[in-house]
């Protein structure tokens, strides 16, 4: 039998935990490695004592080194490689988040692999790997093949479900020599810098106001400032309005932003990318305002409306106010 | 120091996006396309470095990408030294028309830099349109050059470049790189500066882009496209309709019934 039929995740983690979208990753291994006929390798660089949070691997695969102990992307990059040559994968499986975006495209030149990113969907048709990617803000979906005998994958927070697995793990460890890359590095870690305290907590707000694209200029702001004010929630926003100054980033609902749960989240000219679902598809109740029907938002708001944010929101002013 | 800002434009995404009757692209024909949001951001923090310390800051952009001159004049209005156009890049299609994979931009780009090298290579960390994945972590592995993404932040010192890189909820890296250096910019220190129309057309009038022909190296596999669609049908909101009156008066229903508004 071929080598290749296995499936292999790279394990995302701080110093002391794996991280969620690891255990989500997982669990997609092995459906397609069962329906390739293969087995989940989970590949940890790092501490080798996390291997015990990486329930569901058949096999885990370390490497330690001293430029491992914390994420480094050229380190990352030359112990994967070396990894990859060793273990010949069918398939690699990486967040599509910040290693996904460092690492996912230069492996695909370095270990001639074609690569398949913002992924929400994998599947194993006859021995061949089919993806689906959300691009153009995820308005349109492209549905492509993995051609080959081997293939990388970036996949999208949320996209899959973690397995509610015995936290006990005792997949056989197995320990790969760090290849000498590692000892002449390009660049250093200098320093970890943990996330800045906003002027508002967000994250726990029972109600969110929340603008994006459509909120259209940094005056308009205002109007949704007062809307936040009369129902006495913050105001939160999308990547773009934060990318573009108008908020801080402590404001930002995102993968790269912070992930909330509030009572309610109003969605106000919000197309829904699938960096911001990632960020708040589990608030308990969502109400979505965006003038195109089609925007993804209302794939996950539980009401919607297409009525122009412009003219919604004096509306709600006025009547929470009299 | 000469840093190359290499930049893409893409359909605007405000506009209505149609994808072709047999779902193998987009009807580009009447899409307005706007410089990639993530370029616009590189191309800020290169223009930071630049007035910090005295930098040369060239964009380059591909001749077959729609508004491309206007992409390129505008950097130039916004303070680039200078704006490269790489010219018979055409890989199929009507110029324009077909969207340039990323493999071969990444190649073209490749080709340009080997011949024009720079100390740093600032680009946006992705583009809306690349289902196949992004230009920096691909140009830096065709180049055998230290890389970044989601980075927000670069300066440059004596031969070395800190860089701040981001990761999920506000947690950030700063790590010193050797140049050169590819950088991929999630955003810059500050908002994209902006250019007064009169600018840009000072510039356009100036001419000032320069014209190159490169041949890009060969590609390693890439991914088979089987077809573009929609997604499914976005069923799972209730949509409330009527006026703005009604449709608010709705909401409020609900955000009451949950006792999230006083009265």
């Amino acid at each position: 039998m071929s080598s290749n039929v296995n499936v292999m995740v790279l394990a995302e983690h701080t110093a002391t935990q794996v991280s969620e979208g690891t255990h989500e990753l997982i669990a997609k291994a092995r459906q397609l490695a069962a329906a390739l006929g293969g087995v989940t390798e989970v590949v940890l660089l790092g501490p080798r004592r996390l291997a015990s949070q990486l329930a569901g691997a058949d096999v885990v695969v370390c490497m330690e080194h001293p430029a491992l102990v914390d994420y480094l992307p050229e380190a990352y990059e030359r112990a994967l490689l070396e990894v990859l040559a060793q273990r010949s994968p069918r398939l690699l499986l990486m967040s599509n988040a910040t290693v996904g975006l460092d690492l996912g495209a230069a492996l695909a030149v370095r270990w001639d692999a074609p690569l398949a990113a913002y992924i929400s969907a994998l599947e194993v048709e006859g021995g061949t790997v089919t993806a689906t990617a959300q691009i153009l803000g995820g308005k349109v979906l492209a549905e492509v093949e993995l051609p080959g005998q081997r293939a990388i994958a970036t996949v999208l927070g949320g996209a899959f479900s973690a397995e509610a697995t015995e936290p006990v793990a005792s997949a056989p460890v197995v320990q790969v020599a760090p290849p000498a890359g590692l000892d002449a590095l390009r660049m250093s870690l200098r320093q970890v810098v943990e996330a800045a305290a906003g002027d508002v907590d967000i994250a726990s707000a029972e109600v969110l106001v929340s603008v994006g694209r459509g909120i259209e200029s940094e005056d308009n702001l205002e109007i949704a400032q007062e809307l936040a004010d009369a129902l006495g929630a913050p105001l939160s926003a999308s990547r773009p309005v934060v990318d573009a100054g108008w908020l801080p980033k402590s404001r930002q609902v995102g993968q790269s932003g912070l992930r909330v749960k509030p009572r309610a989240y109003l969605a106000l000219g919000i197309s829904g990318a699938p960096e911001h679902l990632e960020g708040m598809r589990n608030a308990e109740l969502i109400i979505a305002c965006n003038t195109d029907p089609r925007a993804p938002i209302f794939g996950v708001a539980h009401f919607g409306t297409t009525v122009d944010l412009f003219d919604l929101i004096p509306e709600l002013v006025d009547r929470i106010r009299t | 120091m000469r840093i190359v800002v290499p930049v893409k434009a893409v359909p605007d995404l405000v506009e209505e996006i149609e994808l072709t009757p047999d779902g193998s692209g987009i009807e580009r024909e009447y899409l307005k396309f706007v410089l990639n949001e993530w370029d616009a951001q590189a191309l800020e923090e290169a223009l930071l470095i630049k007035d910090a310390g005295g930098a040369e800051v060239v964009a380059v952009g591909l001749a077959d990408d729609p508004e491309i001159d206007q992409i390129l004049y505008t950097a130039l209005a916004k303070g680039a030294n200078a704006a490269v156009k790489l010219v018979g890049t055409n890989a199929g299609g009507p110029p324009g028309r077909a969207g340039t994979p990323l493999g071969v931009r990444a190649s073209l780009m490749a080709a340009y830099l080997q011949a024009e090298p720079a100390d740093l290579v600032i680009s946006g960390v992705q583009a809306t349109d690349d289902p196949d994945g992004q230009l920096v972590p691909l140009l830096a592995a065709l180049l055998d050059l230290p890389h970044v993404s989601v980075v927000v932040s670069v300066e440059a010192g004596d031969g070395a470049v800190l860089v701040r890189q981001e990761f999920s909820g506000g947690r950030s890296h700063e790590l010193a790189m050797q140049m050169p250096a590819v950088i991929g910019v999630q955003s810059a220190r500050q908002a994209p500066r902006y250019a007064p129309v009169s600018r840009v057309k000072q510039a356009t009038q100036a001419g000032g882009l320069t014209e190159l022909a490169v041949s890009p190296p060969g590609l390693g596999p890439g991914l088979a496209l089987r077809r573009l669609c929609r997604p499914e049908a976005s069923s799972h909101a209730e949509m409330l309709s009527g006026s703005p009156g009604d449709v608010a008066d709705r909401i409020l229903g609900l955000l009451r019934s949950r006792g999230l508004v006083k009265g």
